[in-house]
């Protein structure tokens, strides 16, 4: 079942970028929310959180009216790099990505905001400069619930459907991920592909669910 | 323990009114699955036989032929189906789900590649899809959309399927590769000439592709229809003056 494989490949390349660039952006956010203070703080925070409870399609077609040809990103992007995100996995990987962001961003916050700030003010106090006290103090100290919500964005990232078909299509080995590949194969009657694909889908969650248990050990009640 | 009483007053009021609400609408109802090319007109034509048949509500569902076709096959209960080929019919004939004899053609359609308004040059037929000014045509998915089926037969026929097969761009329904098109995200695409009526301001026909099995639409009465006398009437009514008349004024040809 080659094509399967190759949706799965594909699945997990776009889930990982877009995972990737969420735990970068989510973090940057995520700190800037926790430690400063604005007005109208709450409110981009509840922004940021669109993502999550927005129907996919209403991102999809955000995304489309952005970066699609005729968008304002989209137009500037085409005109001045010759970049043309939809129908691209790279277009998928920007759907996935904006759907996953708050995972990341929300858990960075709250983990931020967690963070006792005595440790921070002794490592100031004994000679750090304000990036090595990022890294080396206050963003270990935050880990673990980043992680948990990295953890939680990559699956958010893998399960993707709606906004990546539409500004990403369903093209075969270009932007056909899991998901997609077995709506198709549904709406064609394809039901031994079908089979298939949600097997295989359905084994990989299970092995990120483990993974996911083996890499972020959270205390829960009667496991140790 | 007097609020929870109460409470439960409401609840079972609640419940109550569902189920009445739910039978009286079921009573008679009819499920209309049909051509994602149809939308338009079946939603006036649905209405106007609403005001023939008082009592008798349309529920229409819309989507490429050979997704309604594996939704019928999987249970959905669907009255009538209207597909945009006759293959989408004649696998639901092979299935058992068409009620047997009623199947009848009603309107004829046209086969045109399109292209954003602000295009030039315009593709003069089939062979200038080659050209790599256009990177991206738009084609309905040949296993579940017709204008897809169509669009292949006649490319394969050119000879030019493998050469345009890695610029398609796959859609989930004529209307979608319609909506690639009016976007400007594909340089061409491949849809009826009524869905490019639609949308005159935003897209161009290029050029119309004779096909050669003709572009027929069938319309049948499903074998699992609770319904099966209001199916029989709404084909009629399709079949009728008034609704021919809806049908030709977007666009439709005759059977």
């Amino acid at each position: 079942m080659a094509p399967a494989w190759i949706a799965l490949g594909l699945s997990l390349k776009v889930a990982l970028w877009a995972t990737a660039i969420d735990l970068v952006a989510g973090v940057a956010v995520g700190y800037a929310l926790a430690r400063t203070r604005f007005p109208g703080r709450e409110l981009v925070d509840s922004v940021l959180l669109l993502p999550m409870v927005l129907p996919p399609t209403v991102l999809g077609y955000y995304l489309l009216v952005v970066i699609g040809r005729r968008g304002w990103l989209g137009h500037w992007l085409e005109s001045q790099f010759g970049i043309h995100l939809i129908f691209t996995w790279q277009g998928a990987v920007i759907a996935a990505a904006v759907v996953a962001f708050p995972f990341v961003c929300k858990s960075a916050r709250a983990a931020f905001e967690d963070v006792d700030t005595s440790y921070e003010q002794a490592a100031r106090v004994l000679g750090l400069d304000a990036g090595a006290v990022f890294f080396r103090v206050t963003l270990p100290l935050a880990w673990r619930g980043i992680l948990a919500g990295v953890l939680l964005a990559f699956a958010r990232a893998l399960g993707e459907f709606g906004a990546t078909l539409m500004v990403a299509g369903s093209i075969p080995g270009k932007t056909q991920t899991l998901s997609i590949a077995v709506y198709e194969a549904v709406q064609a009657g394809q039901d031994d592909l079908a089979n298939t694909l949600v097997l295989i889908t359905s084994i990989t969650c299970v092995a990120v669910l483990v993974a996911a248990g083996r890499l972020a050990p959270t205390r829960i009640p009667g496991r140790s | 323990m007097k609020s929870s009483s109460r409470k439960f007053g409401f609840a079972a009021i609640l419940i109550a009114v569902l189920w009445v609400g739910g039978q009286a609408a079921r009573a008679a109802e009819i499920t209309v699955s049909a051509a994602a090319s149809l939308t338009n007109a079946f939603k006036e034509i649905g209405t106007a036989f609403e005001a023939v048949h008082p009592g008798t509500r349309v529920l229409l569902n819309f989507g490429a032929s050979g997704a309604l076709l594996q939704q019928i096959a999987k249970g959905a209960p669907v009255d009538v189906f209207a597909s945009a080929d006759q293959e989408t019919m004649d696998q639901a004939q092979q299935q058992q789900l068409v009620s047997g004899g009623a199947r009848v053609n009603f309107v004829r359609n046209a086969l045109v590649v399109i292209v954003p308004a602000d295009a030039a040059p315009l593709p003069r037929n089939l062979n200038d899809l080659g050209v790599p000014a256009i990177k991206r045509i738009a084609i309905g998915l040949p296993a579940s959309v017709p204008v897809g089926r169509y669009a292949k037969a006649v490319l394969e026929k050119a000879q030019l399927w493998s050469a345009i097969l890695p610029r398609m761009i796959g859609a989930q329904s004529v209307r979608q590769a319609l909506d690639y098109v009016a976007r400007g995200e594909v340089d061409a695409g491949f849809v009826y000439a009524t869905d490019a009526a639609l949308m005159a301001d935003k897209v161009k026909v290029a050029f119309t592709v004779p096909t050669e099995t003709p572009v027929l639409y069938p319309i049948a009465p499903m074998s699992s229809s609770t319904n099966p006398k209001a199916a029989k009437q709404f084909i009629a009514f399709v079949m009728s003056p008034p609704a021919q008349a809806v049908l030709a004024r977007h666009g439709f040809g005759k059977p």
